[in-house]
C-alpha cells in the first residue's frame, strides 16, 4: 500500500440551476486570453444533448481515454505508444476548432460610427480567430435548455447509448421533458489519460495533491493529450501552441482557498476536500474487466482515514498530520465513499476521474408532483424512482457504465433524506425505517442533511493548506512579482506573442486589474497588450472590435 | 594546389563555423530564454483535411532527406566500397528524388494551406514567412542538385569525391576549401542555402524538430512530480532567501 492524496471534487446535481456563473468566473479567471476565447475550463451541459465539444463522449470517433487489452493491459484507445508517434505529424482525432465553436465579438463600433442612413447600424458578429464578419452558428452552449431539442439532443451520444437498449420508448419519455445540468471541470483523474498520452511529458500529476498540470515551458505542442483525455478537458492555446486545462484552482488551494467555480457556484453545490487512495492498485483497478465494476474498484481504491492502519500508512508515506486530519473531515469522501451518493462520471473511460456527482432527484420529484401524487413521500418517490427507467438509466450510463444499481442506490438515499427530514420540520416523529431502508441510522441521516442541504462553507470544503516548508517549490507561492523583467515590464518575447517566458497567472492578473481600475478613457486597441475582451470587460479597458470613444474635451461638455 | 580567394575562404571555410557557431549557441540561448516559445505551434485544429496529407509527406519527406544527406556526407565513400557503384548511385537517385519530391509537395500543400484557409493564414507569423523563404530555397535547390548529379539531363556527378570530403573537413577542423570550390555552382548554391537555414534554425519554429520525444517509447505512461524537499524548483536560490536549516 503506498498512500497519496487527491484533492477531489464533489457537484450536487439536484442543486444546478444552469446559470453558468461558474463558468463565467472561471473564465476571467483563467481563459480571458488570446488563444483560448474557444477554451472553457469549466463548462454547464444540459443533459440530454451534445455536451462541449460537440459529443465528446463517443469515443468510438474520439477513441479518449483507455480499453483494456485482450491480455487484461491498459492502452490507450488512440493507439500504443509507437503508433501514437508514427502520428505525431497530424493527429487523426484532434477536434476541430468547429466542434467546440468558432469565438467571436461584434462590430461595436458600426453602431457609432455608420453614416446617417435610413437604416439602424448594426453590431455584426465577427469571428475572433479570422477577423472576418461571420454567422454564428454554434457555442459552448447552443443546445442550453434542450434548446433545438428535437433536432439537437438525439444525437447526445449517451442518448444515442441508451436508445439501442431501449428502443422507442427514449422519445416517449423524452417529451416529458427529463433534464438536468451538468457543471464539468477537468476530473484530476488518478490514472490519467492526458498525462499518459503526453508524448514530451510536460504534463504531469502532482504527488502531493494530485492536481493534473501542464508544464507549459516544457509542452511542445504535440497536441496529443487533447486526443487523450475523455472528457476533452485539455485546451490547445493556438497562440502560444501549448496545452492549457483546469488547474484546479492551484494557487487558491495551495492556500486552502476552494477553486473559483467552486466559491462562485450559486447553488452552493460543490465540495472540495482530500481523498486518501492507494497509489499501487491504481492500474490494477483501471484494468478490471467489467466495465461496471470499475465504479466498485475506484471505490475500493479509496482509503478509510480513520483506519488505524491506513494512518500509519499515511504518515509512513510522508502525508502530513494535518492533512490527515483534514482527510478526515474530507466532505468528498463521506459523500463518496461513506454514503455513496456521489459516483464518478464515466468510470468506464478507466482514467479513474475524482470529481463525483451527486445525482439529481429533482427532475424524479417534479414527475412525481405532475401526476399529483405526494411528492415528498418515501414510498411514492421509491416507486417513481423504480417506474421512470429512462432517466434512471440515462444517469446509470453517465455514472456506473450502465448499472442502474448505484445510481438507484443514490437515488433513494437522497429520496428517504427527503422524506425522512419532511416529517422532522413539520413537528412528526421521525420515521426511523426510512432511513433504515436505505441501510442508514436517523443520526447518518442528520449527518447527510447537513452536508447536503444546510452546506455550510466549512463543511463543503476542507481545504488544508499546502505545507510552508515545501512552499518555495509551489508554482505560484512566494512573490511571484520578482521575475525577470519585474512588475509592469512585460510584454511578449523576441519570437512574437507567443515567446518569452509566460507571465504567471498572478502576475498578468495583477496587471489586467491595475490596468482597468486605473484607466481614465478606453484603452488603445491597437496596444497588443490590451487583452481585455467582453467576457471581463467593465466599459473601461476595450473588448476587441469596440469603438474607440476618445475622452470628451472640458470644452464640448 | 590552388591559393584559395578571399571569397572561398569566407563562404567554405568561414560560413561553415559561423553557422555552427550561431545554431550551438542559438539553440542554447533559445532553450534557456524561450522555452515557452519552443513549440510547434500546431495549426490542426484551425484546418485538418489538407493537413492530413501535407504534414505527414513532407515531414516523412524531410526526415528521408535528412538520413540521405547523413549517409551521403557523414559516410566515406570507401565505407560503403563493397556496393558496386552504378546501383549505390541509382538507389541515392531514386529515393532521393522519391524523398525530395515527397517534401516538396508536402511543403507546396502546407504553404497553400497557410495562404488560403482564413485562420492558418491569420496564424502565420513574419517570422513564420521568413522561415519558408529559407526552406523551401534548400529544398528545391537540394532538388536541383540531384537532378543534376543523377546523370539523367547529362553526365552523372558525384558529389561524394567533393562535396563530403569538404564537409567532413569542417569537423576535422581542416577545411578542404578547393573540395567545395570546384564543385559544381548548383552544389554550392545548394550548401549556403543550407547553411543559412541553420542560421535562422534556432530563431524559427523548426527548433520543434530537435525535440522529438523519442523518449516516450521509454517512459512509464504516468508522470509523477513532487514539489519535494530535495528539488530544487526551476528557480535559483535567492541571496537573502535561502533556506535555513536541512
Ligand atoms: C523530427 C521530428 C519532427 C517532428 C516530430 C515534427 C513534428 C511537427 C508537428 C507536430 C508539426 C505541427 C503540425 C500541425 O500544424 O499540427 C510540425 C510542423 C512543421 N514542421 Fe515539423 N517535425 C519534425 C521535424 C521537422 C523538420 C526536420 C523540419 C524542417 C526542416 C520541420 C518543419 C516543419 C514545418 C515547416 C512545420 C510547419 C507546417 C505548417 O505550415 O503548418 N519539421 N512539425
Ligand atoms: S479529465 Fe483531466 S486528468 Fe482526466 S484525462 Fe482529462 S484532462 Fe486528464
Ligand atoms: S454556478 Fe453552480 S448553480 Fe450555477 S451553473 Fe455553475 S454549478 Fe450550476
Amino acid at each position: 500500500m503506498r498512500v497519496m492524496a487527491q484533492m477531489g471534487m464533489v457537484m450536487n446535481l439536484d442543486k444546478c440551476i444552469g446559470c453558468h456563473t461558474c463558468s463565467v468566473t472561471c473564465k476571467q479567471a483563467w481563459t480571458n486570453r488570446a488563444g483560448v476565447e474557444y477554451v472553457w475550463f469549466n463548462n454547464v451541459e444540459t443533459r440530454p444533448g451534445q455536451g462541449y465539444p460537440r459529443t465528446y463522449q463517443d469515443q468510438e470517433k474520439w477513441k479518449g481515454g483507455w480499453v483494456r487489452t485482450k491480455r487484461g493491459r491498459l492502452k490507450l484507445r488512440a493507439g500504443g505508444r509507437w503508433q501514437r508517434l508514427t502520428q505525431i505529424f497530424s493527429n487523426p482525432k484532434l477536434p476541430e476548432l468547429d466542434e467546440y465553436y468558432e469565438p467571436w465579438t461584434y462590430e461595436y463600433d458600426n453602431l457609432i460610427s455608420a453614416p446617417l442612413g435610413e437604416d439602424t447600424p448594426v453590431a455584426r458578429p465577427k469571428s475572433l480567430i479570422t477577423g472576418r464578419p461571420m454567422k454564428i452558428e454554434w457555442s459552448a452552449n447552443w443546445d442550453d435548455d434542450l434548446a433545438g431539442g428535437p433536432e439537437l439532443a438525439p444525437q447526445d451520444p449517451v442518448l444515442k447509448k441508451i436508445k439501442d437498449e431501449v428502443g422507442d420508448r427514449v422519445k416517449l419519455e423524452f417529451e416529458q421533458a427529463f433534464m438536468f445540468y451538468l457543471p464539468r471541470i477537468c476530473e484530476h483523474c488518478l490514472n490519467p489519460a492526458c498525462v499518459a498520452s503526453c508524448p514530451s511529458g510536460a504534463m504531469y500529476k502532482r504527488s502531493e495533491d494530485g492536481i493534473v498540470l501542464v508544464d507549459q515551458d516544457s509542452c511542445r505542442g504535440w497536441r496529443m493529450c487533447v486526443t487523450g483525455c475523455p472528457y476533452k478537458k485539455v485546451y490547445f492555446n493556438h497562440r502560444t501552441g501549448k496545452a492549457e486545462k483546469c488547474t484546479l484552482c492551484y494557487p487558491r488551494i495551495e492556500v486552502g482557498m476552494p477553486t473559483v467555480c467552486s466559491e462562485t457556484c450559486v447553488g452552493r453545490l460543490r465540495y472540495l476536500g482530500l481523498f486518501l487512495y492507494d497509489a499501487d492498485r491504481v492500474t490494477e483497478a483501471a484494468a478490471v474487466e467489467n466495465e461496471q465494476d470499475l465504479y466498485e474498484a475506484q471505490l475500493d481504491l479509496i482509503l478509510d482515514p480513520h483506519d488505524p492502519e491506513v494512518q500509519a500508512a499515511a504518515l509512513r508515506d510522508g502525508i502530513a498530520p494535518d492533512w490527515l486530519e483534514a482527510a478526515k473531515n474530507s466532505p468528498v469522501y463521506r459523500l463518496a465513499k461513506e454514503y455513496r451518493v456521489a459516483l464518478p462520471l464515466h468510470p468506464e473511460y478507466r482514467t479513474m476521474p475524482m470529481v463525483w456527482y451527486i445525482p439529481p432527484l429533482s427532475p424524479i420529484v417534479d414527475a412525481l408532483r405532475d401526476t399529483g401524487n405526494d411528492a415528498e413521500d418515501a414510498d411514492n418517490m421509491f416507486g417513481a424512482i423504480q417506474s421512470l427507467r429512462i432517466p434512471v438509466e440515462y444517469l446509470a450510463e453517465l455514472f456506473t457504465a450502465g448499472d442502474p444499481g448505484p445510481v438507484l442506490q443514490s437515488l433513494h438515499t437522497l429520496a428517504a433524506m427527503r422524506s425522512f427530514m419532511r416529517d422532522e420540520n413539520l413537528g412528526g416523529q421521525p420515521d426511523e425505517s426510512i432511513p433504515a431502508a436505505v441501510g442508514m441510522t436517523a443520526d447518518e441521516m442528520f449527518a447527510l442533511y447537513r452536508l447536503l442541504a444546510i452546506a455550510k462553507y466549512e463543511d463543503r470544503y476542507v481545504i488544508p493548506e499546502a505545507h510552508a516548508e515545501v512552499g518555495r517549490q509551489l508554482e505560484e507561492l512566494g512573490c511571484s512579482l520578482d521575475f525577470e523583467g519585474g512588475p509592469g515590464q512585460y510584454s511578449s518575447g523576441t519570437f512574437g506573442e507567443a515567446s518569452g517566458r509566460p507571465t504567471p497567472v498572478a502576475v498578468e492578473t495583477f496587471h489586467a486589474l491595475k490596468q482597468r481600475q486605473t484607466t481614465e478613457g478606453i484603452v488603445d486597441v491597437a496596444d497588443a497588450d490590451a487583452k481585455v475582451n467582453l467576457l471581463n470587460w467593465d466599459g473601461l479597458g476595450v473588448p476587441l472590435g469596440v469603438p474607440t470613444v476618445p475622452p470628451r474635451s472640458p470644452e464640448s461638455s | 594546389m590552388t591559393e584559395s580567394t578571399t571569397v572561398q575562404i569566407l563562404l567554405w571555410a568561414v560560413l561553415p563555423y559561423v553557422t555552427i557557431a550561431v545554431f550551438a549557441v542559438g539553440m542554447i540561448w533559445r532553450y534557456r530564454y524561450d522555452k515557452f516559445g519552443w513549440t510547434t505551434r500546431s495549426s490542426q485544429l484551425y484546418e485538418r483535411n489538407l493537413i492530413r496529407i501535407a504534414s505527414p509527406l513532407f515531414h516523412i519527406g524531410i526526415l528521408a532527406v535528412v538520413i540521405g544527406h547523413v549517409i551521403g556526407l557523414v559516410i566515406p565513400e570507401q565505407w560503403t566500397g563493397w556496393a558496386p557503384e552504378a546501383a549505390y548511385h541509382a538507389m541515392a537517385v531514386v529515393l532521393g528524388v522519391i524523398a525530395g519530391v515527397c517534401t516538396l509537395t508536402g511543403i507546396v500543400l502546407l504553404i497553400y494551406r497557410r495562404r488560403t484557409v482564413g485562420p492558418v493564414f491569420s496564424a502565420t507569423t513574419k517570422n513564420d514567412k521568413f522561415m519558408y523563404v529559407f526552406l523551401v530555397a534548400a529544398i528545391c535547390l537540394g532538388l536541383v542538385t540531384t537532378f543534376y548529379g543523377s546523370g539523367i539531363f547529362g553526365p552523372a556527378y558525384n558529389y561524394r569525391d567533393t562535396v563530403a570530403v569538404w564537409f567532413r573537413s569542417i569537423f576535422y577542423l581542416n577545411p578542404q576549401i578547393q573540395d567545395m570550390a570546384e564543385s559544381p555552382a548548383s552544389y554550392q548554391v545548394h550548401a549556403i542555402a543550407g547553411m543559412l537555414l541553420f542560421i535562422i534554425w534556432p530563431f524559427t519554429r523548426l527548433v520543434h524538430a530537435f525535440s522529438a520525444p523519442l523518449g516516450y517509447v521509454f517512459r512509464p505512461y504516468v508522470v509523477y512530480r513532487d514539489r519535494g524537499p530535495h528539488d530544487p524548483g526551476s528557480r535559483p536560490e535567492r541571496r537573502g532567501w535561502e533556506r535555513v536549516g536541512r
